[in-house]
């Protein structure tokens, strides 16, 4: 029993029927990690980003080097990082959190690059077209940069959704009782770690292969051209 | 000059979706013929060619190149459409220039006259080499054989183009709009080794291009083409000095100097 | 602060790192060149297993693919009678491999197609077979285009090597946590471990730019 669902070991068919449940569960928790996780970056993503951004070398220097730092080193690593030095400053979370915030400082040094080249990627004539309008330079980033941005952006922030979500099990370590976890600890008791652990994959690809999907539609919907404007 | 033909169209139909670019084509070259091809774009010049070179197939209709039929095989007697075996040993006929070159930028001049050479006709490493001196001085060359294309310029790049063709020794050359791709300062060197084939070899050479004094000083004849089918053709002085055809005068009134 | 006293185990534990980056990036080079010279072949069977391979491989977690191998394909063997009981090296490079493979199949089909159709067609006058054409012309072309996203997939690998601690391989990971266990002493220990990870990526890209460099070559611009 695990979650409070017990198994049925009578048959290999029944032993996958009565588990699904199970996993379900995980599921869920797998689901609410990638959706924090994936706050946690868009947020920290978009501070990381605004820092290169600054003209002072002093900011964005740090910024650059911190971002670098995150991108090249493991998240197994920062997750135990977080996981075992935090609480020695007095920092205490839930597992759950610190799994999510490990997620959310990962992904923020992707989500800073993918804010950046989609700011950089509106043709450098719009930024002179607005400024011979003589827009102000706040103006001309929320109504001309900011639309025309979003829609190369949403794509690449759609696909570091999905590569979350296939991090979440990463979170397994801190006891955290995802999906995989789940499974795991089913195979530890019943010895019989095949059907977990397939049923775990084809969960994953059939989320995999929706969410793909889902980004493909909703690129296709969104105007290439910008979010239009009346 | 050998009487029967050593490339024969016989109504032949190309289309490109709802465009009908060679409209019942009926064609002739005899051995050892210079023929320069003219028209406007979209006339199916260059359609030609490729049909020729095995590049595009053909929707209807019948060629022959040196006696054998191109796009067909008999087989018991029937006439049945080519399989790859046979497009490649009829391949061998013909050596094409292309506009844009085509060299292959990550191997330096020399390899790009020696691999087919060596990999389709089965050369020794030695011979090949040889055959690459031989064209590459042919075209003025000679020097540059360890370079890469990008070192090169345009002009330089087409003349080891057509040391690569020739080092297959083919019996027919096709240009395809060989200078049109050249900063006008380049042409020149392109269309000085191309008249020097013509002039020292009896290669059947097909040429399609706009540059129309060039056609009328290496050309035994002269086919104007327009909309998919050849509307005058003759030799050069009949074609340019005195053309019959309407169509013909008013897309040589474009060109100066083609009388 | 005794933090010299960890670097011994943590250079074994590196040394495994490096010997498991290079075999399973070495790997999963064959993989993606395999994979993706597969989905652009013509023969339905080859694309067809080509494309299933990268989707399941891509679509699913590393980790979960990582334990399926060490947990549950011996069971598999077990049912067909045979001993798969993967050793943790070994199912944890095969793990990376038909993950990197899996993306670098992308990586490796997007570059042999981006080769201009005009290169086919000046190798089809010179009469080389289709399948000259694909190694004498195509791949030489596309290998240049194909190394930058390479060295992104080959620093995501090292990352990734980290996952085979879980299954007891004696990674600069696991030694990290064994040391942990045994002295409490968290943050000297994990920063240790971040900044040698970060120094071992900064090395691997640096060499995957010169082996950019020297592929390359041929691509240098007009003397």
């Amino acid at each position: 029993m695990l979650l409070g669902i017990a198994w049925d070991t009578s048959s290999n068919w029944a032993f996958a029927v009565s588990i699904l449940p199970i996993l379900l569960k995980g599921l869920v928790v797998t689901l609410q990690a990638t959706v924090v996780g994936f706050f946690i970056a868009l947020v920290l993503g978009l501070i990381l980003a605004g820092l290169k951004a600054s003209p002072l070398k002093l900011i964005s220097w740090p910024a650059r080097f911190i971002t670098e730092f995150i991108r090249d080193t493991p998240l197994l690593v920062q997750l135990f990082f977080l996981y075992y030095v935090l609480p020695e400053y007095g920092i205490v979370l839930p597992a759950f959190m610190t799994g999510a915030l490990a997620l959310g400082l990962q992904y923020s040094a992707y989500t800073s690059e993918v804010y950046r080249a989609g700011i950089e990627s509106v043709p450098l004539g719009q930024h002179e077209a607005a400024c011979a309008l003589d827009l102000t330079p706040k103006r001309s980033f929320l109504v001309v940069v900011l639309p025309q941005a979003v829609p190369r952006i949403i794509p690449a922030l759609g696909n570091y959704l999905v590569s979350i979500m296939k991090d979440v099990p990463l979170l397994s370590v801190v006891a955290v009782l995802e999906m995989l976890n789940v499974a795991k600890i089913i195979g530890d008791r019943t010895f019989n770690y095949l059907i977990p652990l397939s049923m775990v994959g084809l969960i994953y690809l059939i989320l995999t292969l929706v969410a793909a999907a889902a980004i493909r539609y909703l690129d296709t919907r969104l105007p290439k051209r910008g979010i239009p404007l009346k | 000059m050998n009487e029967d033909p050593i490339i024969r169209f016989e109504k032949v139909v190309k289309r490109f979706g709802p465009v009908t670019v060679l409209d019942e084509l009926d064609f002739e070259v005899k051995k050892g013929e210079k023929v320069s091809i003219i028209g406007p774009s979209g006339s199916g010049k260059s359609t030609v060619l490729r049909i020729l070179m095995t590049l595009e197939t053909i929707d209807d209709g019948f060629i022959e190149v040196a006696g054998r039929p191109l796009w067909h095989e008999e087989r018991n007697g029937e006439r049945v459409p080519a399989t790859e075996d046979h497009l490649r040993s009829m391949r061998k006929e013909m050596g094409m220039v292309f506009q844009q070159f085509n060299l292959f930028p990550h191997m330096t001049v020399r390899r790009n006259v020696t691999e087919a050479p060596v990999h389709v006709l089965g050369l020794s490493k030695q011979e090949a080499n040889q055959r690459a001196e031989e064209y590459l001085e042919l075209v003025g060359l000679g020097d540059q054989a360890d370079k890469y294309p990008s070192q090169l310029s345009g002009g330089q790049q087409q003349r080891v183009a057509i040391a690569r063709a020739l080092a297959m020794r083919p019996n027919i050359m096709l240009f395809d709009e060989p200078t049109s791709a050249l900063d006008p300062e380049l042409v020149g060197e392109v269309l000085n080794v191309i008249q020097r084939l013509a002039e020292e070899h009896d290669l059947t050479m097909l040429l399609v291009t706009h540059e129309m004094q060039f056609a009328k000083r290496i050309s035994d004849r002269v086919c104007f083409f327009d909309k998919g089918k050849i509307v005058e053709e003759g030799p050069p002085e009949d074609v340019f000095g005195d053309p019959k055809e309407e169509r013909t005068r008013d897309f040589l009134k474009n060109f100066l100097n083609t009388a | 602060m005794n933090w010299l006293s960890y670097l011994p185990p943590l250079l074994e534990g590196a040394w495994v790192t490096a010997q498991l980056t290079f075999y399973s990036t070495l790997l999963g080079g064959f993989f993606a060149f395999a994979f993706g010279l597969g989905r652009i072949s013509h023969n339905r069977l080859l694309k067809g297993i080509s494309v299933s391979l990268v989707e399941i491989f891509r679509g699913t977690s590393l980790l979960v693919q990582l334990f399926w191998l060490y947990f549950a394909l011996p069971l598999v063997g077990q049912m067909l009678g045979f001993d798969w009981r993967l050793p943790p090296m070994v199912a944890g490079t095969l793990a990376l491999s038909l993950n990197i493979g899996a993306y670098g199949a992308e990586v490796v089909r997007g570059a042999v197609q981006s080769v201009p159709r005009s290169q086919h067609e000046a190798a089809k006058a010179l009469d080389f077979t289709p399948r000259q054409t694909l190694w004498r012309i195509s791949l030489p072309q596309a290998i240049p285009e194909m190394l930058p996203s390479f060295g992104n997939l080959a620093v995501q690998n090292l990352k990734d090597t980290a996952l085979v601690s879980l299954i007891s391989l004696g990674d600069m990971t696991f030694r990290a946590e064994q040391i942990r266990n045994f002295t409490q002493d968290s943050t000297t220990v994990y920063t240790l471990l971040l900044f040698m990870y970060f120094g071992m990526a900064l090395v691997l890209s640096a060499l995957m730019m010169l082996l950019e460099r020297s592929v390359g070559r041929w691509r240098a611009g007009r003397a």
